[in-house]
């Protein structure tokens, strides 16, 4: 995946809460290869007049602002596919589904929370000024919005590392394969009816 | 020294540590992995990697999300969606995998099939590419739903990174009125916490509501706690627990059932142990639920009625509920049992159990419906038990449809979708925007009262109908 260290890109403001990963990508998409791309998927069915996405006054955004709850519902990675290949690498809510977070993380695409009215004022701002960018600086864990106030957020170190360096985490893992193995020895004694019909 | 009192959770998760980082995340070990369809992005990435799946043994397909609900005689006859059910089999042939597949015997949805096949047992890590994976906690295990990057990671090394989630205990004590569910009990947790409520969190239900429920409940329970936000839910294993998985399938027998009963007895949260966040509901206070938008925490009890926006002094609030209304055509103030209907839909992960379709037969039993529906039994061990005990018969004499085993028309990938701008009154546990199909409407609520919502063509307090 690709790193992520800095980025400065137009934001657009999302004032919608609970946006489920069914709206993201629609589930008829599901069955789609990955490799023709999915971010003709993204948001495909809320794709109205008025959408902020389809606004000319924010074209090329890379950061979306939304409410709370974002992500929540379907496990489906093809939400974080259709946001990666819609060109997004950047997520701000108050909050996020949990599965919807983890899977983002492994793509490349960073979930900013910030507190509620945080978030607020920073929709607030982006449709009294759209268009305008929003800067985010990982390594230093500060998102600065139009106002040029730099916000910091919190992120697990975790993700921060596996985000800035683009890390596979299967080959992580596997330098603790030792450990797995000594896990695996103890456990069939300890649980012997774990695999079954064994 | 005597040992900190634990949680279940607590106890699930300290067993399954294979690695701790300093910066506390941590490697747990999974015991079983359930697939579907989706897997093949999955696969794809195994394969590109040239890894193989280290454990064979715990790893399990299951045709369910693109599956027929009609004769399954014929091929499939859409190309992209038959090639996702060979796909399955293809991947989990190459890899040696039990594959439940189309035609197998056992076939169902995976959340329905693995407790039934004994499977699905206490203390376990169980995960699968779906976020309804919460369900197995019903037996106290720890199982959640992961991504397809995370499935790839499982395959290849049977264990996932972990941050320890916080835990939340939610207590439903007294007893559940007539025809109020273990369906009606988890609308309202949802109702009351909110669709974020529990983020972050494993919840463990508890209390005697919680105790009194059959396994059917307890899974309909713990099924719908992803759509309050939760890491995963669970509930202590006790005798209800032991009793169903005894003789199953997969489950272990004799001696080893005798010592695996002993270990699991020993899972329950100590008297002591510490939650970060305590949650109390009175089950005498729940009534039959159902949702006016598009969130399951719009559950309120079928005697409400519309909320107003009006009302709402938070201005983005008020236009998030205009727009569910819009949405979902709906006019504030309208009495919810007013609200006519265009269709049923009883099935899912959430409620086509036997206990279900039993309770929906109930209320359908020498009635007829007034709209058109399907009802789609959660696994063929489900459906043949149900024709045994004539509840197929109820359904079709009523006239609805009755179906194959699969998703179905709760996620509407098979070909079985509500038709745009209808009404659906359905037994699944997403009324998203979208979600049953494009513009569909949808209300969630128990079987008993999708059956009521049949019979009269509007959604209606069941316990005004009654069973029969």
């Amino acid at each position: 995946m690709d790193p992520f260290v800095t980025l400065t890109a137009p934001a657009v403001p999302l004032d919608i809460a609970n946006i489920d990963t069914d709206q993201l990508l629609p589930a008829r998409f599901l069955k789609k290869p990955r490799s023709a791309g999915y971010g003709n998927f993204l948001f495909h069915d809320e794709r109205k007049p008025g959408f902020p996405l389809d606004d000319p006054a924010y074209a090329g955004a890379r950061v979306l602002v939304s409410d709370r709850n974002f992500g929540c519902g379907s496990s489906r990675e093809g939400a974080v596919y259709a946001l990666v290949d819609g060109g997004f690498r950047c997520v701000v809510a108050p909050s996020f589904g949990d599965i919807f977070a983890a899977n983002a993380a492994k793509n490349g695409l960073l979930t900013i929370a910030l507190p509620e009215a945080t978030v607020a004022d920073l929709r607030r701002q982006l449709q009294e000024t759209p268009g305008a960018a929003v800067t985010v600086d990982l390594p230093a864990q500060t998102l600065t919005g139009p106002d040029g106030q730099p916000l910091p957020f919190a992120i697990d170190p975790f993700k921060k590392e596996c985000l800035i360096e683009g890390l596979d985490d299967v080959a992580l893992t596997l330098r603790h394969q030792d450990a797995i193995d000594a896990f695996d020895r103890a456990d069939a004694e300890a649980r012997p009816w774990l695999v079954p019909g064994a | 020294m005597t040992q900190h009192p634990r949680s279940l959770f607590d106890k699930v998760w300290d067993a399954h540590l294979v690695a701790t980082r300093p910066d506390g995340q941590a490697l747990l070990a999974i015991d079983r992995h359930f697939l579907h369809e989706g897997s093949f992005h999955a696969f794809g990435m195994i394969d590109h990697a040239k890894r193989p799946v280290r454990r064979p043994e715990l790893t399990f397909a299951v045709a369910d999300h693109y599956v027929p609900s009609h004769s399954r005689a014929k091929p499939i006859a859409d190309p992209e969606i038959a090639n996702m059910v060979t796909m399955l089999e293809a991947n989990a042939g190459r890899h040696g995998l039990r594959h439940f597949g189309l035609h197998d015997p056992a076939q169902g949805i995976v959340h329905v099939l693995a407790p039934e096949q004994g499977l699905t047992l206490p203390g376990l890590t169980i995960v699968c590419g779906d976020s309804h994976t919460s369900t197995h906690g019903a037996f106290g295990a720890l199982a959640f739903g992961i991504g397809a990057t995370e499935v790839s990671h499982v395959l290849a090394t049977q264990t996932l990174w972990q941050r320890r989630p916080k835990t939340m205990r939610i207590t439903i004590d007294g007893e559940l009125g007539a025809h109020v569910t273990a369906k009606d009990l988890i609308l309202a947790v949802i109702g009351f916490i909110g669709a974020d409520g529990a983020a972050g969190h494993v919840i463990e239900y508890a209390g005697s509501a919680i105790r009194a429920l059959s396994m059917e409940g307890r899974l309909t329970v713990c099924n719908m706690s992803i759509e309050a936000g939760a890491r995963a839910g669970m509930i202590a294993p006790d005798d209800t627990t032991f009793s169903w998985i005894e003789g199953r399938t997969y489950a272990p027998k004799g001696a080893l059932f005798d010592r695996a009963v002993a270990h699991w007895r020993t899972l329950p949260s100590d008297p002591d142990a510490a939650f970060d966040r305590e949650v109390s509901l009175d089950a005498a206070a729940i009534a039959p639920s159902v949702t006016w938008g598009t969130s399951p925490e719009t559950a309120v009890p079928v005697t409400a009625a519309v909320p107003d926006p009006g009302a709402e002094s938070d201005p983005v609030r008020a236009g998030q509920m205009r727009k569910m209304l819009d949405y979902m055509g709906l006019a504030p103030g309208t009495r919810l049992e007013e609200v006519a209907i265009d269709r049923v839909f009883i099935g899912s992960c959430t409620n086509a159990r036997l206990e279900d379709l039993r309770a929906a037969a109930a209320v359908l039993r020498g009635r007829r419906a007034m709209v058109p529906g399907l009802v789609v039994p959660g696994s063929v061990p489900v459906r043949r038990q149900a024709e045994a005990e004539g509840l197929d018969r109820v359904f079709t004499a009523a006239g609805l449809e009755w179906g194959e085993p699969g998703c179905s028309m709760c996620v509407g990938i098979n070909g079985d979708l509500v038709p745009a701008g209808e009404r659906c009154a359905s037994t699944t546990n997403r009324n998203f925007p979208g979600r049953q199909g494009p513009n569909a409407r949808t209300h969630l609520m128990s079987p008993a009262m999708a059956a009521a919502a049949a019979v009269t063509g509007h959604l209606t307090d069941v316990r005004k109908l009654g069973a029969r």
